[in-house]
This record gives C-alpha cells, sequence and structure tokens, in this order.
C-alpha cells in the first residue's frame, strides 16, 4: 500500500517540476498528465485499501475530463504554433501589465 | 379659553362653510391668476388689448370683494368667519394641509385694499407704462402679484399663506428688475429678493415649529390648540414670525432692500412697495394674535423693531434727495407705526390695521403723484431739479397735497386718526415708546414738507430742456380717487366702526388708563409735527434750496444719506465674515476633503502600480503561484487537523 502512495508522490513531483522548469508546451502538457495520472493511482490505492468504488469512480471522472482537456489544450498548443512558429510556453507571454 | 391679564379672551378662528357669494372667494384669486397666465403665456398675441385685460382682472376680483363685504356686513358678528375648501392640497402621513380660503372682517378689508388700490393702480400703469414696449408683461406681472397677494392675504394656513409669500416676493422681484437692462435694477433686485430670503428662513422655521407644536398649519387649529402650549414655545414661534415679518416689510435689520428696490417702475413702488406687500408683515403679526397674546415677550421685540424702524425710516427720509427714496423711507417709518400697534397687542391690532389702511390710501397716491412729476420732468428723481411745480401740475400737486397732509396728521385727514391712534395706545403701554413714536411723528412733519416745499413750491430749478406738464386723465383720475380716500379714510373710525368690525379676529380692545387725557396726547403730537413743519419751512421755503446737495454737511446728515450705513452694517457683519467663511471652507475643500480622497485614490492607485508586475505573462510563474498556493492550503489544512 505504502508502495503506491509513494510511487503516486513521485510522479506527481515530477509532474510538477516538469511544469515548473520546461518551456516545451506539450512536456508541460505531458507533465500535467502525470500529475492527473499520479492522483488517479493514488485514488485507485486508496480505493483498494477502504474496499469502496468511490475512488475509482473518482479515477473515471479524471481520465474523461484529462481527454477533453487533452483536446482543448492540443487545439491551442497548434494554433499558437501556427501562428508564432514555436511551442515555447513563454514565447507566448503577451497577456501581462 | 385663555384669558389675558387685562382680562380680555383671546379669540379663536372658528369659521362656518362658505355659502352663497362668499362661495366666489376663490374667484377673487383665480381672477388675476388667469390675467397673468394668459399675458405670460400669450405672448405678443396679446400685446395689443394685453394690458386691457390686465386691468379688468383686478377691477373684476374688487366687485367680487365688495359683494362679499356687503354679505358678511350683513351677518352676525358670530358669524362672520367663513372658510371655503378647495381641495385637499397635502395630506402625508400626519400633515394635512388644504387648499382652503378663510374669508373674515381681517381678510375682507385686506381684499378691498388690495384690489381697490391695485385697481386703480393698474389704470394708472396703462399710461404711466404707455411708451413701454414691454407693457404687456408689467401687467402680467402686476397680475401676478395681486394674486399672489390675495393668496396671502385668504389662506387658512400658514403654508398657503407662505405660498403667496413667495409669489409676492417672485413678483416683487421680476418689477423691481423690470428695467433689466439698466445694471442698477438687476442689483435692486437681487438684494431685495436675497434679503427677503433671510427673512422667509425665519418663516419657514416658525411653519416647522408650528407643525412641531400643534400638528398642524391651520390658522383655526393653532387658535384652538394655543393655549396649551408654553410661554417660551410661543415666544420662540413669535420671534421666528417677527424675523420673516421684518424681511418683507423693510423693518431693522432687514430694511436695507426697500430704497433700492425703488428701481423699479413707479406703480410698483407704489402697489408693492407702499401699499401692499411691504405691509404683509403687519398682516403677519394681526394674523397671529393668538401666537403674539400669548407671548410677551415677542410682542416686546416686535415694539422694539417698529421704534427703531419708525426712527430710522424717518432720518433717511430727511436727507434723501431722490422723491422716490426719500418716500421709501417714510414707508418704513410708516410700516413701523404699524408694527408698534400690533405689538401692543389687542389695544393696538385694530389700530395696526386701521394706519395700514389709510397708509395705503395716502402713500399710494403719493407714489403715483411722484411718477406723475417724474412724467411731466422727462423721469428725472432728483428733487433738487424740482420747484414750484404746484402751477404746471395742478391735479398731481393737488392730489400729493391731499397725501401730505394725511401723512403728517393733520387734523380731519386720514392719518391724523389712524396715527394719533397707535401713539396713544403707545403712552398707554410705554411713555418712552410712546414719546420716541411721537419724536417719530415731528421728523415725519419735517421730511414731508420738505418733500413737498422742494417739489411743488420754493423756486423753479428744472433742467434745460425740461417742460413739466400734467399728466394725461388715464392717470390723473386714480389720483384722485386715491386722494380722495386718503382724505376720508379716517371715517373707517367713525362710531369706532373698524374697532368693533376687527373684535371678532383679534379680539376686544382692552380698556387703558391715559397718564394724561387723550386730547392733550392729540394736542402735543400736533405740536410737535408743527415744529418739523416750521422747520422745514425755515430751512426749504425761506432759504434757496441748492441745486446740487452741498457737501459740507454734518455727520448725521451724511449718516442719514447712507442710509444710517444700512448696507455697510450688513456688509460688515454678514456679506464680510459670511465670504471669509466661504473662502475658508473653499480652502478646506482643496486642500483637506480632497487632499483626503485625491491622496486615497492616488495611494491605491501607486499599490496598484506595483501589484501589476506580478502579471508577467509567463504560464510558469503563474503555475509556481498556484503550487504554492496549493501547498500552503494544504499546510493549514494539515496544522488545524493536527
Amino acid at each position: 500500500m505504502t508502495e503506491y502512495v509513494v510511487l503516486s508522490s513521485i510522479l506527481f513531483t515530477i509532474g510538477a517540476v516538469g511544469v515548473l522548469v520546461r518551456r516545451n508546451a506539450i512536456v508541460v502538457f505531458m507533465c500535467v498528465e502525470l500529475m492527473l495520472n499520479a492522483s488517479n493511482l493514488a485514488l485507485v490505492a486508496f480505493a483498494k485499501q477502504h474496499g469502496n468504488l468511490e475512488g475509482q469512480v473518482a479515477a473515471f471522472f479524471v481520465m474523461v475530463v484529462a481527454a477533453a482537456e487533452v483536446v482543448v489544450g492540443l487545439a491551442i498548443i497548434m494554433t499558437i504554433f501556427r501562428s508564432r512558429r514555436s511551442a515555447s510556453v513563454d514565447d507566448a507571454s503577451l497577456l501581462k501589465f | 379659553m385663555f384669558v389675558l391679564e387685562t382680562g380680555t379672551e383671546i379669540p379663536v378662528v372658528a369659521p362656518s362653510g362658505a355659502d352663497g357669494v362668499l362661495g366666489l372667494v376663490w374667484l377673487v384669486i383665480a381672477l388675476p391668476l388667469l390675467g397673468a397666465a394668459v399675458l405670460l403665456l400669450g405672448g405678443r398675441l396679446t400685446d395689443r388689448w394685453g394690458h386691457w385685460l390686465g386691468t379688468a382682472m383686478p377691477v373684476g376680483s374688487f366687485v367680487i370683494s365688495l359683494l362679499m363685504f356687503v354679505d358678511l356686513q350683513g351677518r352676525d358678528e358670530e358669524d362672520r368667519q367663513v372658510v371655503k375648501h378647495l381641495y385637499d392640497w397635502i395630506h402625508v402621513g400626519g400633515l394635512r394641509v388644504d387648499m382652503d380660503l378663510l374669508y373674515d372682517p381681517l381678510a375682507a378689508l385686506f381684499l378691498l385694499l388690495i384690489t381697490g388700490v391695485g385697481s386703480l393702480i393698474h389704470v394708472y400703469s396703462i399710461g404711466y407704462m404707455e411708451h413701454d414696449p414691454r407693457r404687456r408683461r408689467f401687467f402680467g406681472y402686476l397680475n401676478l402679484f395681486v394674486a399672489a397677494m390675495l393668496m396671502l392675504i385668504l389662506s387658512e394656513n400658514y403654508l398657503g399663506l407662505f405660498l403667496g409669500w413667495e409669489g409676492v416676493g417672485l413678483a416683487s422681484y421680476l418689477l423691481i428688475g423690470f428695467w433689466q437692462h439698466k445694471h442698477s435694477a438687476a442689483q435692486a433686485a437681487k438684494k431685495a429678493f436675497v434679503i427677503n430670503r433671510v427673512g422667509d428662513m425665519g418663516m419657514v422655521t416658525a411653519i416647522f415649529l408650528a407643525f412641531t407644536l400643534f400638528g398642524s398649519t391651520s390658522f383655526t387649529e393653532i387658535s384652538q390648540r394655543a393655549g396649551g402650549a408654553s410661554e417660551t414655545a410661543m415666544t420662540v414661534l413669535g420671534i421666528l414670525l417677527l424675523v420673516g415679518a421684518c424681511g418683507k416689510s423693510a423693518q431693522v435689520p432687514l430694511q436695507a432692500w426697500l430704497l433700492d428696490a425703488m428701481e423699479g417702475p413707479t406703480p410698483v413702488s407704489a402697489l408693492i412697495h407702499a401699499a401692499t406687500m411691504v405691509t404683509a408683515g403687519v398682516y403677519l403679526i394681526v394674523r397671529s394674535n393668538f401666537v403674539f397674546d400669548r407671548a410677551p415677550d415677542a410682542q416686546t421685540a416686535v415694539v422694539v423693531v417698529a421704534v427703531v424702524s419708525i426712527l430710522w425710516g424717518a432720518a433717511i427720509g430727511c436727507a434723501k434727495d431722490d422723491i422716490k427714496k426719500a418716500l421709501a423711507g417714510s414707508t418704513m417709518s410708516q410700516i413701523g407705526y404699524m408694527m408698534l400697534g400690533a405689538g401692543l397687542g389687542p389695544a393696538g391690532y385694530a389700530f395696526a390695521i386701521f394706519h395700514l389702511l389709510t397708509h395705503g390710501f395716502f402713500k399710494a397716491n403719493m407714489f403715483l403723484g411722484a411718477g406723475s412729476v417724474m412724467h411731466g420732468m422727462d423721469d428725472d428723481v432728483d428733487m433738487r431739479h424740482y420747484g414750484l411745480l404746484q402751477k404746471a401740475m395742478p391735479v398731481t400737486f393737488l392730489t400729493f397735497a391731499m397725501g401730505y397732509l394725511a401723512i403728517i396728521g393733520f387734523p380731519g385727514f386720514s392719518g391724523f386718526w389712524s396715527k394719533d391712534k397707535i401713539i396713544e395706545a403707545a403712552i398707554a403701554d410705554n411713555w418712552v415708546v410712546g414719546v420716541a413714536a411721537m419724536l417719530g411723528a415731528g421728523v415725519t412733519g419735517f421730511y414731508m414738507t420738505r418733500l413737498m416745499l422742494m417739489t411743488f413750491f420754493s423756486q423753479k430749478r428744472w433742467r434745460k430742456g425740461v417742460h413739466p406738464h400734467e399728466s394725461p386723465q388715464v392717470m390723473t383720475i386714480p389720483l384722485i380717487v386715491l386722494a380722495a380716500l386718503s382724505v376720508l379714510g379716517g371715517g373707517l373710525l367713525l362710531g369706532n366702526w373698524i374697532i368693533d368690525w376687527l373684535t371678532p379676529v383679534v379680539g376686544e380692545e382692552p380698556e387703558h388708563d391715559l397718564p394724561i387725557p387723550a386730547l392733550a396726547i392729540t394736542l402735543l403730537v400736533l405740536l410737535v409735527v408743527a415744529a418739523g413743519v416750521a422747520t422745514a419751512v425755515a430751512l426749504f421755503q425761506r432759504q434757496r434750496v441748492p441745486e446740487v446737495a452741498p457737501t459740507e454737511v454734518s455727520f448725521v446728515t451724511r449718516a442719514a444719506r447712507a442710509e444710517l450705513y444700512g448696507n455697510e452694517i450688513n456688509e460688515g457683519l454678514v456679506v464680510g465674515p459670511g465670504r471669509r467663511l466661504v473662502s475658508g471652507l473653499l480652502v478646506f475643500d482643496r486642500s483637506g476633503a480632497d487632499g483626503l480622497f485625491m491622496g486615497g485614490g492616488a495611494t491605491v492607485g501607486a499599490l496598484g502600480d506595483v501589484l501589476r508586475k506580478v502579471q508577467t505573462g509567463y504560464v510558469r510563474s503563474y503555475a509556481l503561484s498556484v503550487l504554492i498556493g496549493v501547498v500552503l492550503v494544504a499546510a493549514a489544512m494539515l496544522a488545524v487537523q493536527l
């Protein structure tokens, strides 16, 4: 049981650090997915431990949301790339003071 | 019912409903109001016949007033107060004010004076304003004035009275400034308006106080409930009403506007600033007798104001070379006599009204006479340019002489009866006041004789190119009628008629003990007046009148010429400090109040300038702040659970 939680924490940390340090939008996106899946793993693990389905149901919801998010997110990244010829998140920094 | 120390009862207003011809009372106001509406809204279309319509309206009101007067006289004494309910005016919560008209012996006399003298002055104006391109508008304003004045007199409550009160103030403003292309006229109108506002504050506060004390503004209800109020409350109410009266009636300390008001056309000076509007203050005090009878201190204040005004106005009258201003000083002084009568309580109310009526006749007569003189002298008002006009203007001279004899109190003329009675009542009350009033009568004799001699006698001092001529009949006929009234006005006292007539309104005249017999007082007054007249004859008939006012004069003359520094006192005590207060407030507003709010705004703006730097546009920095936020929230939740 502990192993699952530790693995979930490691995956989540990798994802979080990736979101913060990487510039490529695709990689940042992947790291976000990694964090989602880390939380899915934790949800399923706890569901197993408590012997009920609530955590597993929540994991399914997260998957559905993640899929929807990918559709929208990838479309945005595509559009930005078309106009700027770059997939760096730091280049798209016009929305500021 | 409340009983005075003297043993007389303070009457209450207990009117019955109006029927028959008295039901027409609303028409008295409606006619001139209609005239004003047609003339002022009709514009140029009414130019050709406007003055005829404008004259017909007050004449119509006069006829109705006369019919109502006859009807009222035929009734029993206790049946002579009549109320006509027109419509519900304001019904809000506890405040119920109705548009009611109260027709009683007091209102009846005023109605006859206003519509009668008013009609004569309208007729006179047809001639006087003939060459003025805006004559139609002039008649519109005059009609408006008459309607407002009648509203003032007829209203059954203080609020309706105030409606008329403000209406006459507006009409007075419009008419003083009728020749507004003259800077002085525009200024004078503004001055009259502003000083009257000071008085109006007293009036408004008095109405508020009356409503607080009695829950009503109606004369009927207040007079019936007045017995329950404390003397202090009544004194405050009385003093507030006196402030209002001082403003409208040009009594000290709110007198400064009246002399400037002479900038208006002369018929206006006659109607508004001599015969009717300026006497509204006296009416107010007599009408509020149920307040003043219960407030001896307020009555004392009225007497003090009156005595000061009598002497103040008389002093001004002695020094002015402008014929209208000399008459205006005299008006102020004569209204002082009326106020004195009103301040003496039931002993003087009837005489105050009596003097008000006779003054209305002879002063309107003299003002119109002065207008006739000016008409013949190319609108010159300086008496030093007149002289020996009695041959050139015989009718004006003779009618003016009747007014003159009436005002100085020549035996048999109207002013003799009315002024003598007030002085007698004053002496019975307090001999200092009586002597002051007697002195005022002497000075009146002096300044009126001076005016008379400088205008109609002494020597010709006419300017070049001036050819004095008699005025047309449309102007002289009103003069003749008013002159007749000035002579015969004293007839109202025959058999004590006016005293008995007014008893239901102002109460029984108490018996008073005179320190000396009444006949001796009359002779004494005549002696003082004769001394004044003789002095004037010695100064202005025996010697040549200089054509330019001498400048080497005593301090007293200089002070009187400067209207006893009334304007300077106002400037120093009110206007100057007021202006300094305002500029001080402006500085405080700009630096203090504005500084606080502008400073607050600037601080928030500066903070925003700093904080907006947080918005870098880098997604990763936002992600970091989200992460930090999550960590903090998680830590907080853990900390709470532990």
